[in-house]
C-alpha cells in the first residue's frame, strides 16, 4: 500500500440535485503517469477540485505516503506538493516567463527582489526536464506550447511532486503535443507522479501506465493501459459500444455551392489582415474542412462568410447569388446554414424556451407568423417534431429554457434547427467541441448524412481526429493564408501539424 | 403533455406573485418599524392609516387611480425595455417631454374642436416622448454609448429645455408653472369622478386609468404575441445570438428606445390632462413619476400586465400617506415610509430565485 503517493479512497461529493462523484477511488504511484478518463461531466474536474482543496467531499479521505491528510484549501494543496496545469492557464500576459514562474514564491533581499537566483535555479530546472524556454521573454510574445512549458515550470520551481495536468493537449500542434508527452515521460522518470486529465483515447495509449476511468460521477474501474485496446477504454468511458471510425460512403461532389474569391478581413486592432486574400470553393455533398491552430484566422473567416462582420475585399457565392454585402438574413434565405463556433454566445437565446430557439431562424416566415403576430401552435408542434427526430432530451420538452440544458443537447438544438433549414450550405464551426463521444459520433453522422443529401459542408476544427476522419479535403489555414489543400487519404498526422505550425507551405488550389 | 405545461408554467407564474407580495409584506414590516422608531404611540394608528387610507372612502379610491396613472406609464416604459435589455432611466426626461407638448397642445392649439384638441395633445406627447427615448437608442445602437449615461443626461436636458420652454410660450407667472389647458383638452371623465367621490367632493379619477391600462395590454401583447416581440426580447436576452439569426440588432435597439419613450411621454400627458387643475412646475426638480416608474416595473418583475397592479399598489401607499398627515408625522418620514416599502418591494426578483429554488430543491429530493 506504501507506494501509492496519493490515495483517494470512496470520495462522495453532492451537488444540489447532483452527485458529482460517488465513491470514487484514486491511486496515484510514485513515479507514474495516471490517466484519469471520463467523459464531460463524469467528475474528473470535481474529484481534482476535491484534491486540490476547493471543494470538501461529503465522504471519503485522501491518504498522501499512507497517512490521511486533510486538505481545506490551495495552500494545503501546495504545502503537500501538489500542483495543476489548468486547461486555461493562469499566467500574467505582461509578465516575463521568469517572473511568472517566480510570482508568489519571490526570492526577496532586503525588501527587494532578489531574481538572480531564482533564474539559476529555473534555468536548472529547466535543463534537467528539457524544458526549453527564454526565461526574458513576455508572456504574450510566445507561442501556446511555450506558455505550457512556463505553466509546468512553475510547478517544478516550487518543488511539487504531484502534478496535475488537466486537458494538457486540448491548445497544442501534433508536434507540441509529442513533446509534451517526451516532457511528460521524463518528469515521471524523473520521480515526479502525474496525473493526466483526458477524453482522448491516442494520448492515453501514447503516454499513460495506468488509467482510472469513471462515467456519470461513478468510479467504473482501473486498468493497466498497455494490454487495453482503446475500444475497451471507450467502451468503459461511455458505458457502450462506441465506433471510433467514420462511416463515410465515396461521393462524387456536385455543382458548386459556396464560391470565395480573394477575401480579406482586417483586423481593426492590429491593422493586419486576420484573413488573407483567401480564394476556395465548397461543392455540393462535399465536406471541406479548414483546420488550423486556434486564432489564424478561421473565426474571422466564418464570421465574413456568415455576415456577423464586413469583410474588407472579395466576394462570395452562395449557389450563384452574390452574398458579398448580404445581411444575415438574405445569406440564410439564400440556402446557408451556420452552427456557430460558441453556441452560447451565438447559437442560442439561452433564457429564450426550447421552441423558440428552435425557431430562432425561421420564426418569420409564413408558416410561423400570420400578419407579424407569432403562430404558436405551430411553433410547438413543429418544435416537437424536430425534437422526436433529433432525439433532443429535455427537462419540460418545448418549454426547457435552453440554458438548463445539457451541452450535448443544446448542440443538438442548433444542429437539428440548422438542417431542417435544408441548406444548399451548411457551415459547422467546431459542431464537436467540449462534447462526449456518444454525442460526436452522432454530430459526425448527421453531417455525413447532410453531406449524401448532396448538401456543401463546410467544417471548421480544429481536432486533428475529425479533420482526418470526417472531410473529403483539407485547407490549411495559418496566420490568415490558406497554406495547404490536402486529401485526407493521402496526408499524415505530422504533416498536417507542419502546415499548421507554419513550417511548411504548399499553394492552395 | 399540455397540462404538463400549464402546470409548469403555472410554478413559475405562481412564484412571481408570490414573490411580489412576499416583498410588499416586507417592506410593510421595515415601514412600520421606522414608524415605531419616529413616533411609537402613533405608529399603529398610522401604520393603519397607510393600509386602509387608499380604500378608507370613494374620493380616495379615485384618487387611487389618478396617481396610478402617470406611474403605471413611466413602469410600462421601464418595465418594457428592461424585457427588451435596455435600462430606460430616462423615464423622467421623456415625461416631461410628453407633458409639456401636451400642454402647449392644449393651451395654444383651441382651433381643434371637442375631443380633436385631447387626441393632438396625446399625440404630441407620444411623439414628443419618443423622439426623447430614440436619442439614446440611436446612440446605444450606433455608437455603442451606454444608454444609462446618455438616458440621464436627457434628463436634465428635458427639464431645463422645457422649463425655458414654459416660460416662454405657456407659462402662469403667478403659479410660477404652465397656464391650464383648454377644457376641451383633458382627459373625457367618463363620469369616473362622480363614481368616485365624497359627498360633493369629487376625485381626480378619469378616463387617464383606462387609457393606459389598455396601453398595458398592448404593450403585453407585442411583447407576447408578435414576431417584432419576440425579436425585442431576443436581442435582449443575447444581442449576438439575435444578430446570429438575422435580427437586425440597431432596428431593434432604437425602436425599443422609442416605444418605451413614447409610453412615458404619453404618462406625461396623462398627468396634465387630467383635469385637477396641474401646471408644470417651473423647478429644477426632475419628475418624480420617471423615478417612480423604476420601482413600479421592478414589483411587477417587468410584466406589462402586472405593471398595472403594481402601479395602482404604490399609488394607493401614496393616497395611504398623504391620509397620515391626520397622526402629526412630518411628510418627510410619510416619504420615507413609502419609500422604504417601494424599496424594499423591489426585493420581489430576489425572492423570486429564492422561491424558484427551493421549489427546484423540493422537487429534486
Amino acid at each position: 500500500m506504501d507506494d501509492y503517493i496519493i490515495e483517494m479512497r470512496g470520495i462522495t461529493k453532492k451537488f444540489p440535485g447532483i452527485i458529482a462523484n460517488d465513491e470514487i477511488n484514486l491511486q496515484l504511484k510514485r513515479g507514474e503517469i495516471h490517466a484519469l478518463l471520463g467523459e464531460n461531466g463524469a467528475g474528473k474536474s470535481t474529484l481534482m477540485s476535491v484534491l486540490f482543496g476547493l471543494y470538501q467531499p461529503e465522504a471519503g479521505e485522501i491518504l498522501k505516503n499512507g497517512k490521511t491528510v486533510r486538505i481545506s484549501g490551495p495552500n494545503d494543496a501546495t504545502r503537500l506538493g501538489i500542483g495543476m496545469v489548468h486547461q486555461h492557464f493562469k499566467l500574467v500576459h505582461n509578465f516575463t516567463v521568469l517572473e511568472n514562474i517566480i510570482l508568489g514564491v519571490e526570492t526577496v533581499k532586503n525588501g527587494l527582489l532578489s531574481m538572480a537566483g531564482a533564474r539559476n535555479q529555473v534555468m536548472d530546472i529547466s535543463r534537467k526536464y528539457g524544458l526549453d524556454i527564454n526565461p526574458d521573454a513576455y508572456i504574450q510574445d510566445i507561442t501556446v506550447g511555450m506558455q505550457q512549458k512556463t505553466e509546468i515550470l512553475k510547478m517544478l520551481y516550487r518543488e511539487n511532486e504531484i502534478l496535475i495536468f488537466d486537458e494538457p493537449t486540448a491548445v497544442l500542434t501534433p508536434q507540441e503535443i509529442d513533446d509534451l508527452m517526451k516532457i511528460m515521460r521524463g518528469l515521471a522518470a524523473e520521480g515526479k507522479s502525474i496525473l493526466f486529465i483526458t477524453h482522448k483515447l491516442n494520448e492515453i495509449k501514447a503516454v499513460a501506465d495506468r488509467c482510472t476511468v469513471l462515467r456519470k460521477g461513478k468510479y467504473i474501474g482501473m486498468v493497466d493501459v498497455a494490454p487495453t485496446t482503446k475500444e475497451e477504454l471507450s467502451e468503459m468511458m461511455v458505458g457502450r459500444k462506441v465506433s471510433l471510425n467514420v462511416d463515410k460512403p465515396e461521393r462524387e461532389p456536385g455543382k458548386t455551392v459556396l464560391d470565395v474569391k480573394g477575401l480579406i478581413v482586417k483586423n481593426k486592432a492590429t491593422g493586419k489582415n486576420s484573413v488573407d486574400d483567401v480564394t476556395f470553393q465548397v461543392r455540393e455533398g462535399e465536406i471541406v474542412c479548414v483546420a488550423g491552430i486556434d486564432g489564424n484566422g478561421q473565426s474571422d473567416l466564418i464570421y465574413a462568410l456568415t455576415g456577423l462582420i464586413r469583410l474588407d475585399a472579395g466576394s462570395a457565392l452562395i449557389g450563384g447569388t452574390d452574398i458579398t454585402n448580404a445581411s444575415v438574413r438574405k445569406r440564410g434565405l439564400a440556402g446557408m446554414a451556420h452552427i456557430p463556433e460558441d453556441r452560447h454566445k451565438h447559437g442560442l437565446v439561452l433564457d429564450y424556451p426550447l421552441a423558440y430557439n428552435l425557431v430562432l431562424q425561421r420564426y418569420f416566415e409564413p408558416k410561423f407568423q400570420h400578419g407579424g403576430f407569432l403562430r404558436y401552435n405551430e411553433i410547438y408542434s413543429y418544435s416537437k417534431t424536430l425534437i422526436d427526430r433529433f432525439d433532443i432530451r429535455s427537462g419540460q420538452g418545448v418549454n426547457t429554457i435552453a440554458r438548463s440544458m445539457s451541452g450535448g443537447n443544446q448542440q443538438k438544438v442548433i444542429i437539428a434547427r440548422e438542417i431542417d433549414r435544408a441548406p444548399k450550405l451548411l457551415i459547422a464551426v467546431q459542431p464537436t467541441r467540449g462534447l462526449d463521444v456518444g454525442a460526436i459520433e452522432y454530430i459526425h453522422s448527421q453531417l455525413i448524412a447532410e453531406r449524401g443529401k448532396g448538401t456543401g459542408i463546410l467544417l471548421v476544427s480544429l481536432e486533428l481526429d475529425e479533420v482526418l476522419s470526417v472531410s473529403d479535403r483539407i485547407l490549411v489555414i495559418y496566420e490568415g493564408q490558406l497554406v495547404a489543400e490536402l486529401n485526407p487519404n493521402e496526408v499524415s498526422y505530422q504533416e498536417i501539424g507542419l502546415y499548421m505550425s507554419g513550417s511548411k507551405r504548399r499553394a492552395a488550389g | 403533455m399540455n397540462s404538463r405545461l400549464k402546470q409548469i408554467l403555472s410554478v413559475s407564474n405562481s412564484a412571481s406573485v408570490l414573490s411580489s407580495l412576499m416583498a410588499i409584506v416586507v417592506g410593510l414590516a421595515a415601514g412600520f418599524l421606522v414608524l415605531l422608531v419616529s413616533n411609537p404611540s402613533q405608529a399603529l394608528g398610522a401604520f393603519g392609516t397607510i393600509l386602509s387610507g387608499g380604500l378608507s372612502d370613494r374620493k380616495n379610491m379615485g384618487q387611487v387611480l389618478y396617481t396610478a396613472t402617470p406611474i403605471l406609464m413611466t413602469g410600462l416604459s421601464v418595465g418594457f425595455a428592461s424585457r427588451t435589455g435596455l435600462f430606460n432611466i430616462g423615464a423622467s426626461g421623456q415625461f416631461i417631454a410628453g407633458a409639456y407638448c401636451a400642454v402647449l397642445v392644449g393651451v395654444k392649439c383651441t382651433f381643434l374642436p371637442g375631443p380633436l384638441l385631447c387626441l393632438a395633445a396625446l399625440i404630441a406627447a407620444f411623439i414628443a416622448g419618443a423622439i426623447w427615448g430614440s436619442v439614446p437608442g440611436i446612440l446605444k445602437a450606433y455608437r455603442n454609448v451606454n444608454e444609462v449615461i446618455s438616458c440621464i443626461m436627457m434628463n436634465y436636458i428635458g427639464t431645463y429645455l422645457v422649463n425655458f420652454l414654459i416660460v416662454r410660450t405657456v407659462f402662469d407667472s403667478l403659479k410660477n408653472q404652465s397656464t391650464r389647458v383648454a377644457d376641451n383638452a383633458n382627459m373625457p371623465k367618463l363620469g369616473l369622478d362622480l363614481l368616485f367621490r365624497e359627498g360633493n367632493n369629487v376625485s381626480s379619477a378619469n378616463s387617464g386609468i383606462l387609457l393606459a391600462i389598455i396601453m398595458a395590454v398592448a404593450i403585453y401583447i407585442i411583447l407576447e404575441k408578435t414576431q417584432f416581440g419576440f425579436e425585442l426580447k431576443a436581442c435582449g436576452f443575447n444581442k449576438d445570438a439575435a444578430r446570429y439569426a438575422g435580427v437586425s440588432e440597431k432596428r431593434s435597439v432604437i425602436l425599443s428606445m422609442v416605444i418605451a419613450g413614447a409610453m412615458a411621454g404619453l404618462g406625461g400627458a396623462l398627468l396634465y390632462l387630467a383635469g385637477s387643475g396641474k401646471g408644470i412646475d417651473v423647478l429644477d426638480v426632475l419628475p418624480v413619476e420617471g423615478f417612480n416608474g423604476i420601482p413600479v416595473a421592478l414589483l411587477a418583475l417587468n410584466n406589462p400586465i402586472g405593471v398595472i397592479f403594481a402601479a395602482l399598489f404604490i399609488a394607493y401607499l401614496n393616497v395611504g400617506g398623504f391620509s397620515m398627515q391626520l397622526f402629526n408625522f412630518p411628510p418627510q418620514v410619510i416619504e420615507i415610509i413609502i419609500s422604504i416599502i417601494i424599496y424594499f418591494s423591489a426585493f420581489a426578483l430576489v425572492l423570486k430565485g429564492v422561491i424558484m429554488s427551493i421549489h427546484g430543491r423540493g422537487a429534486v429530493k
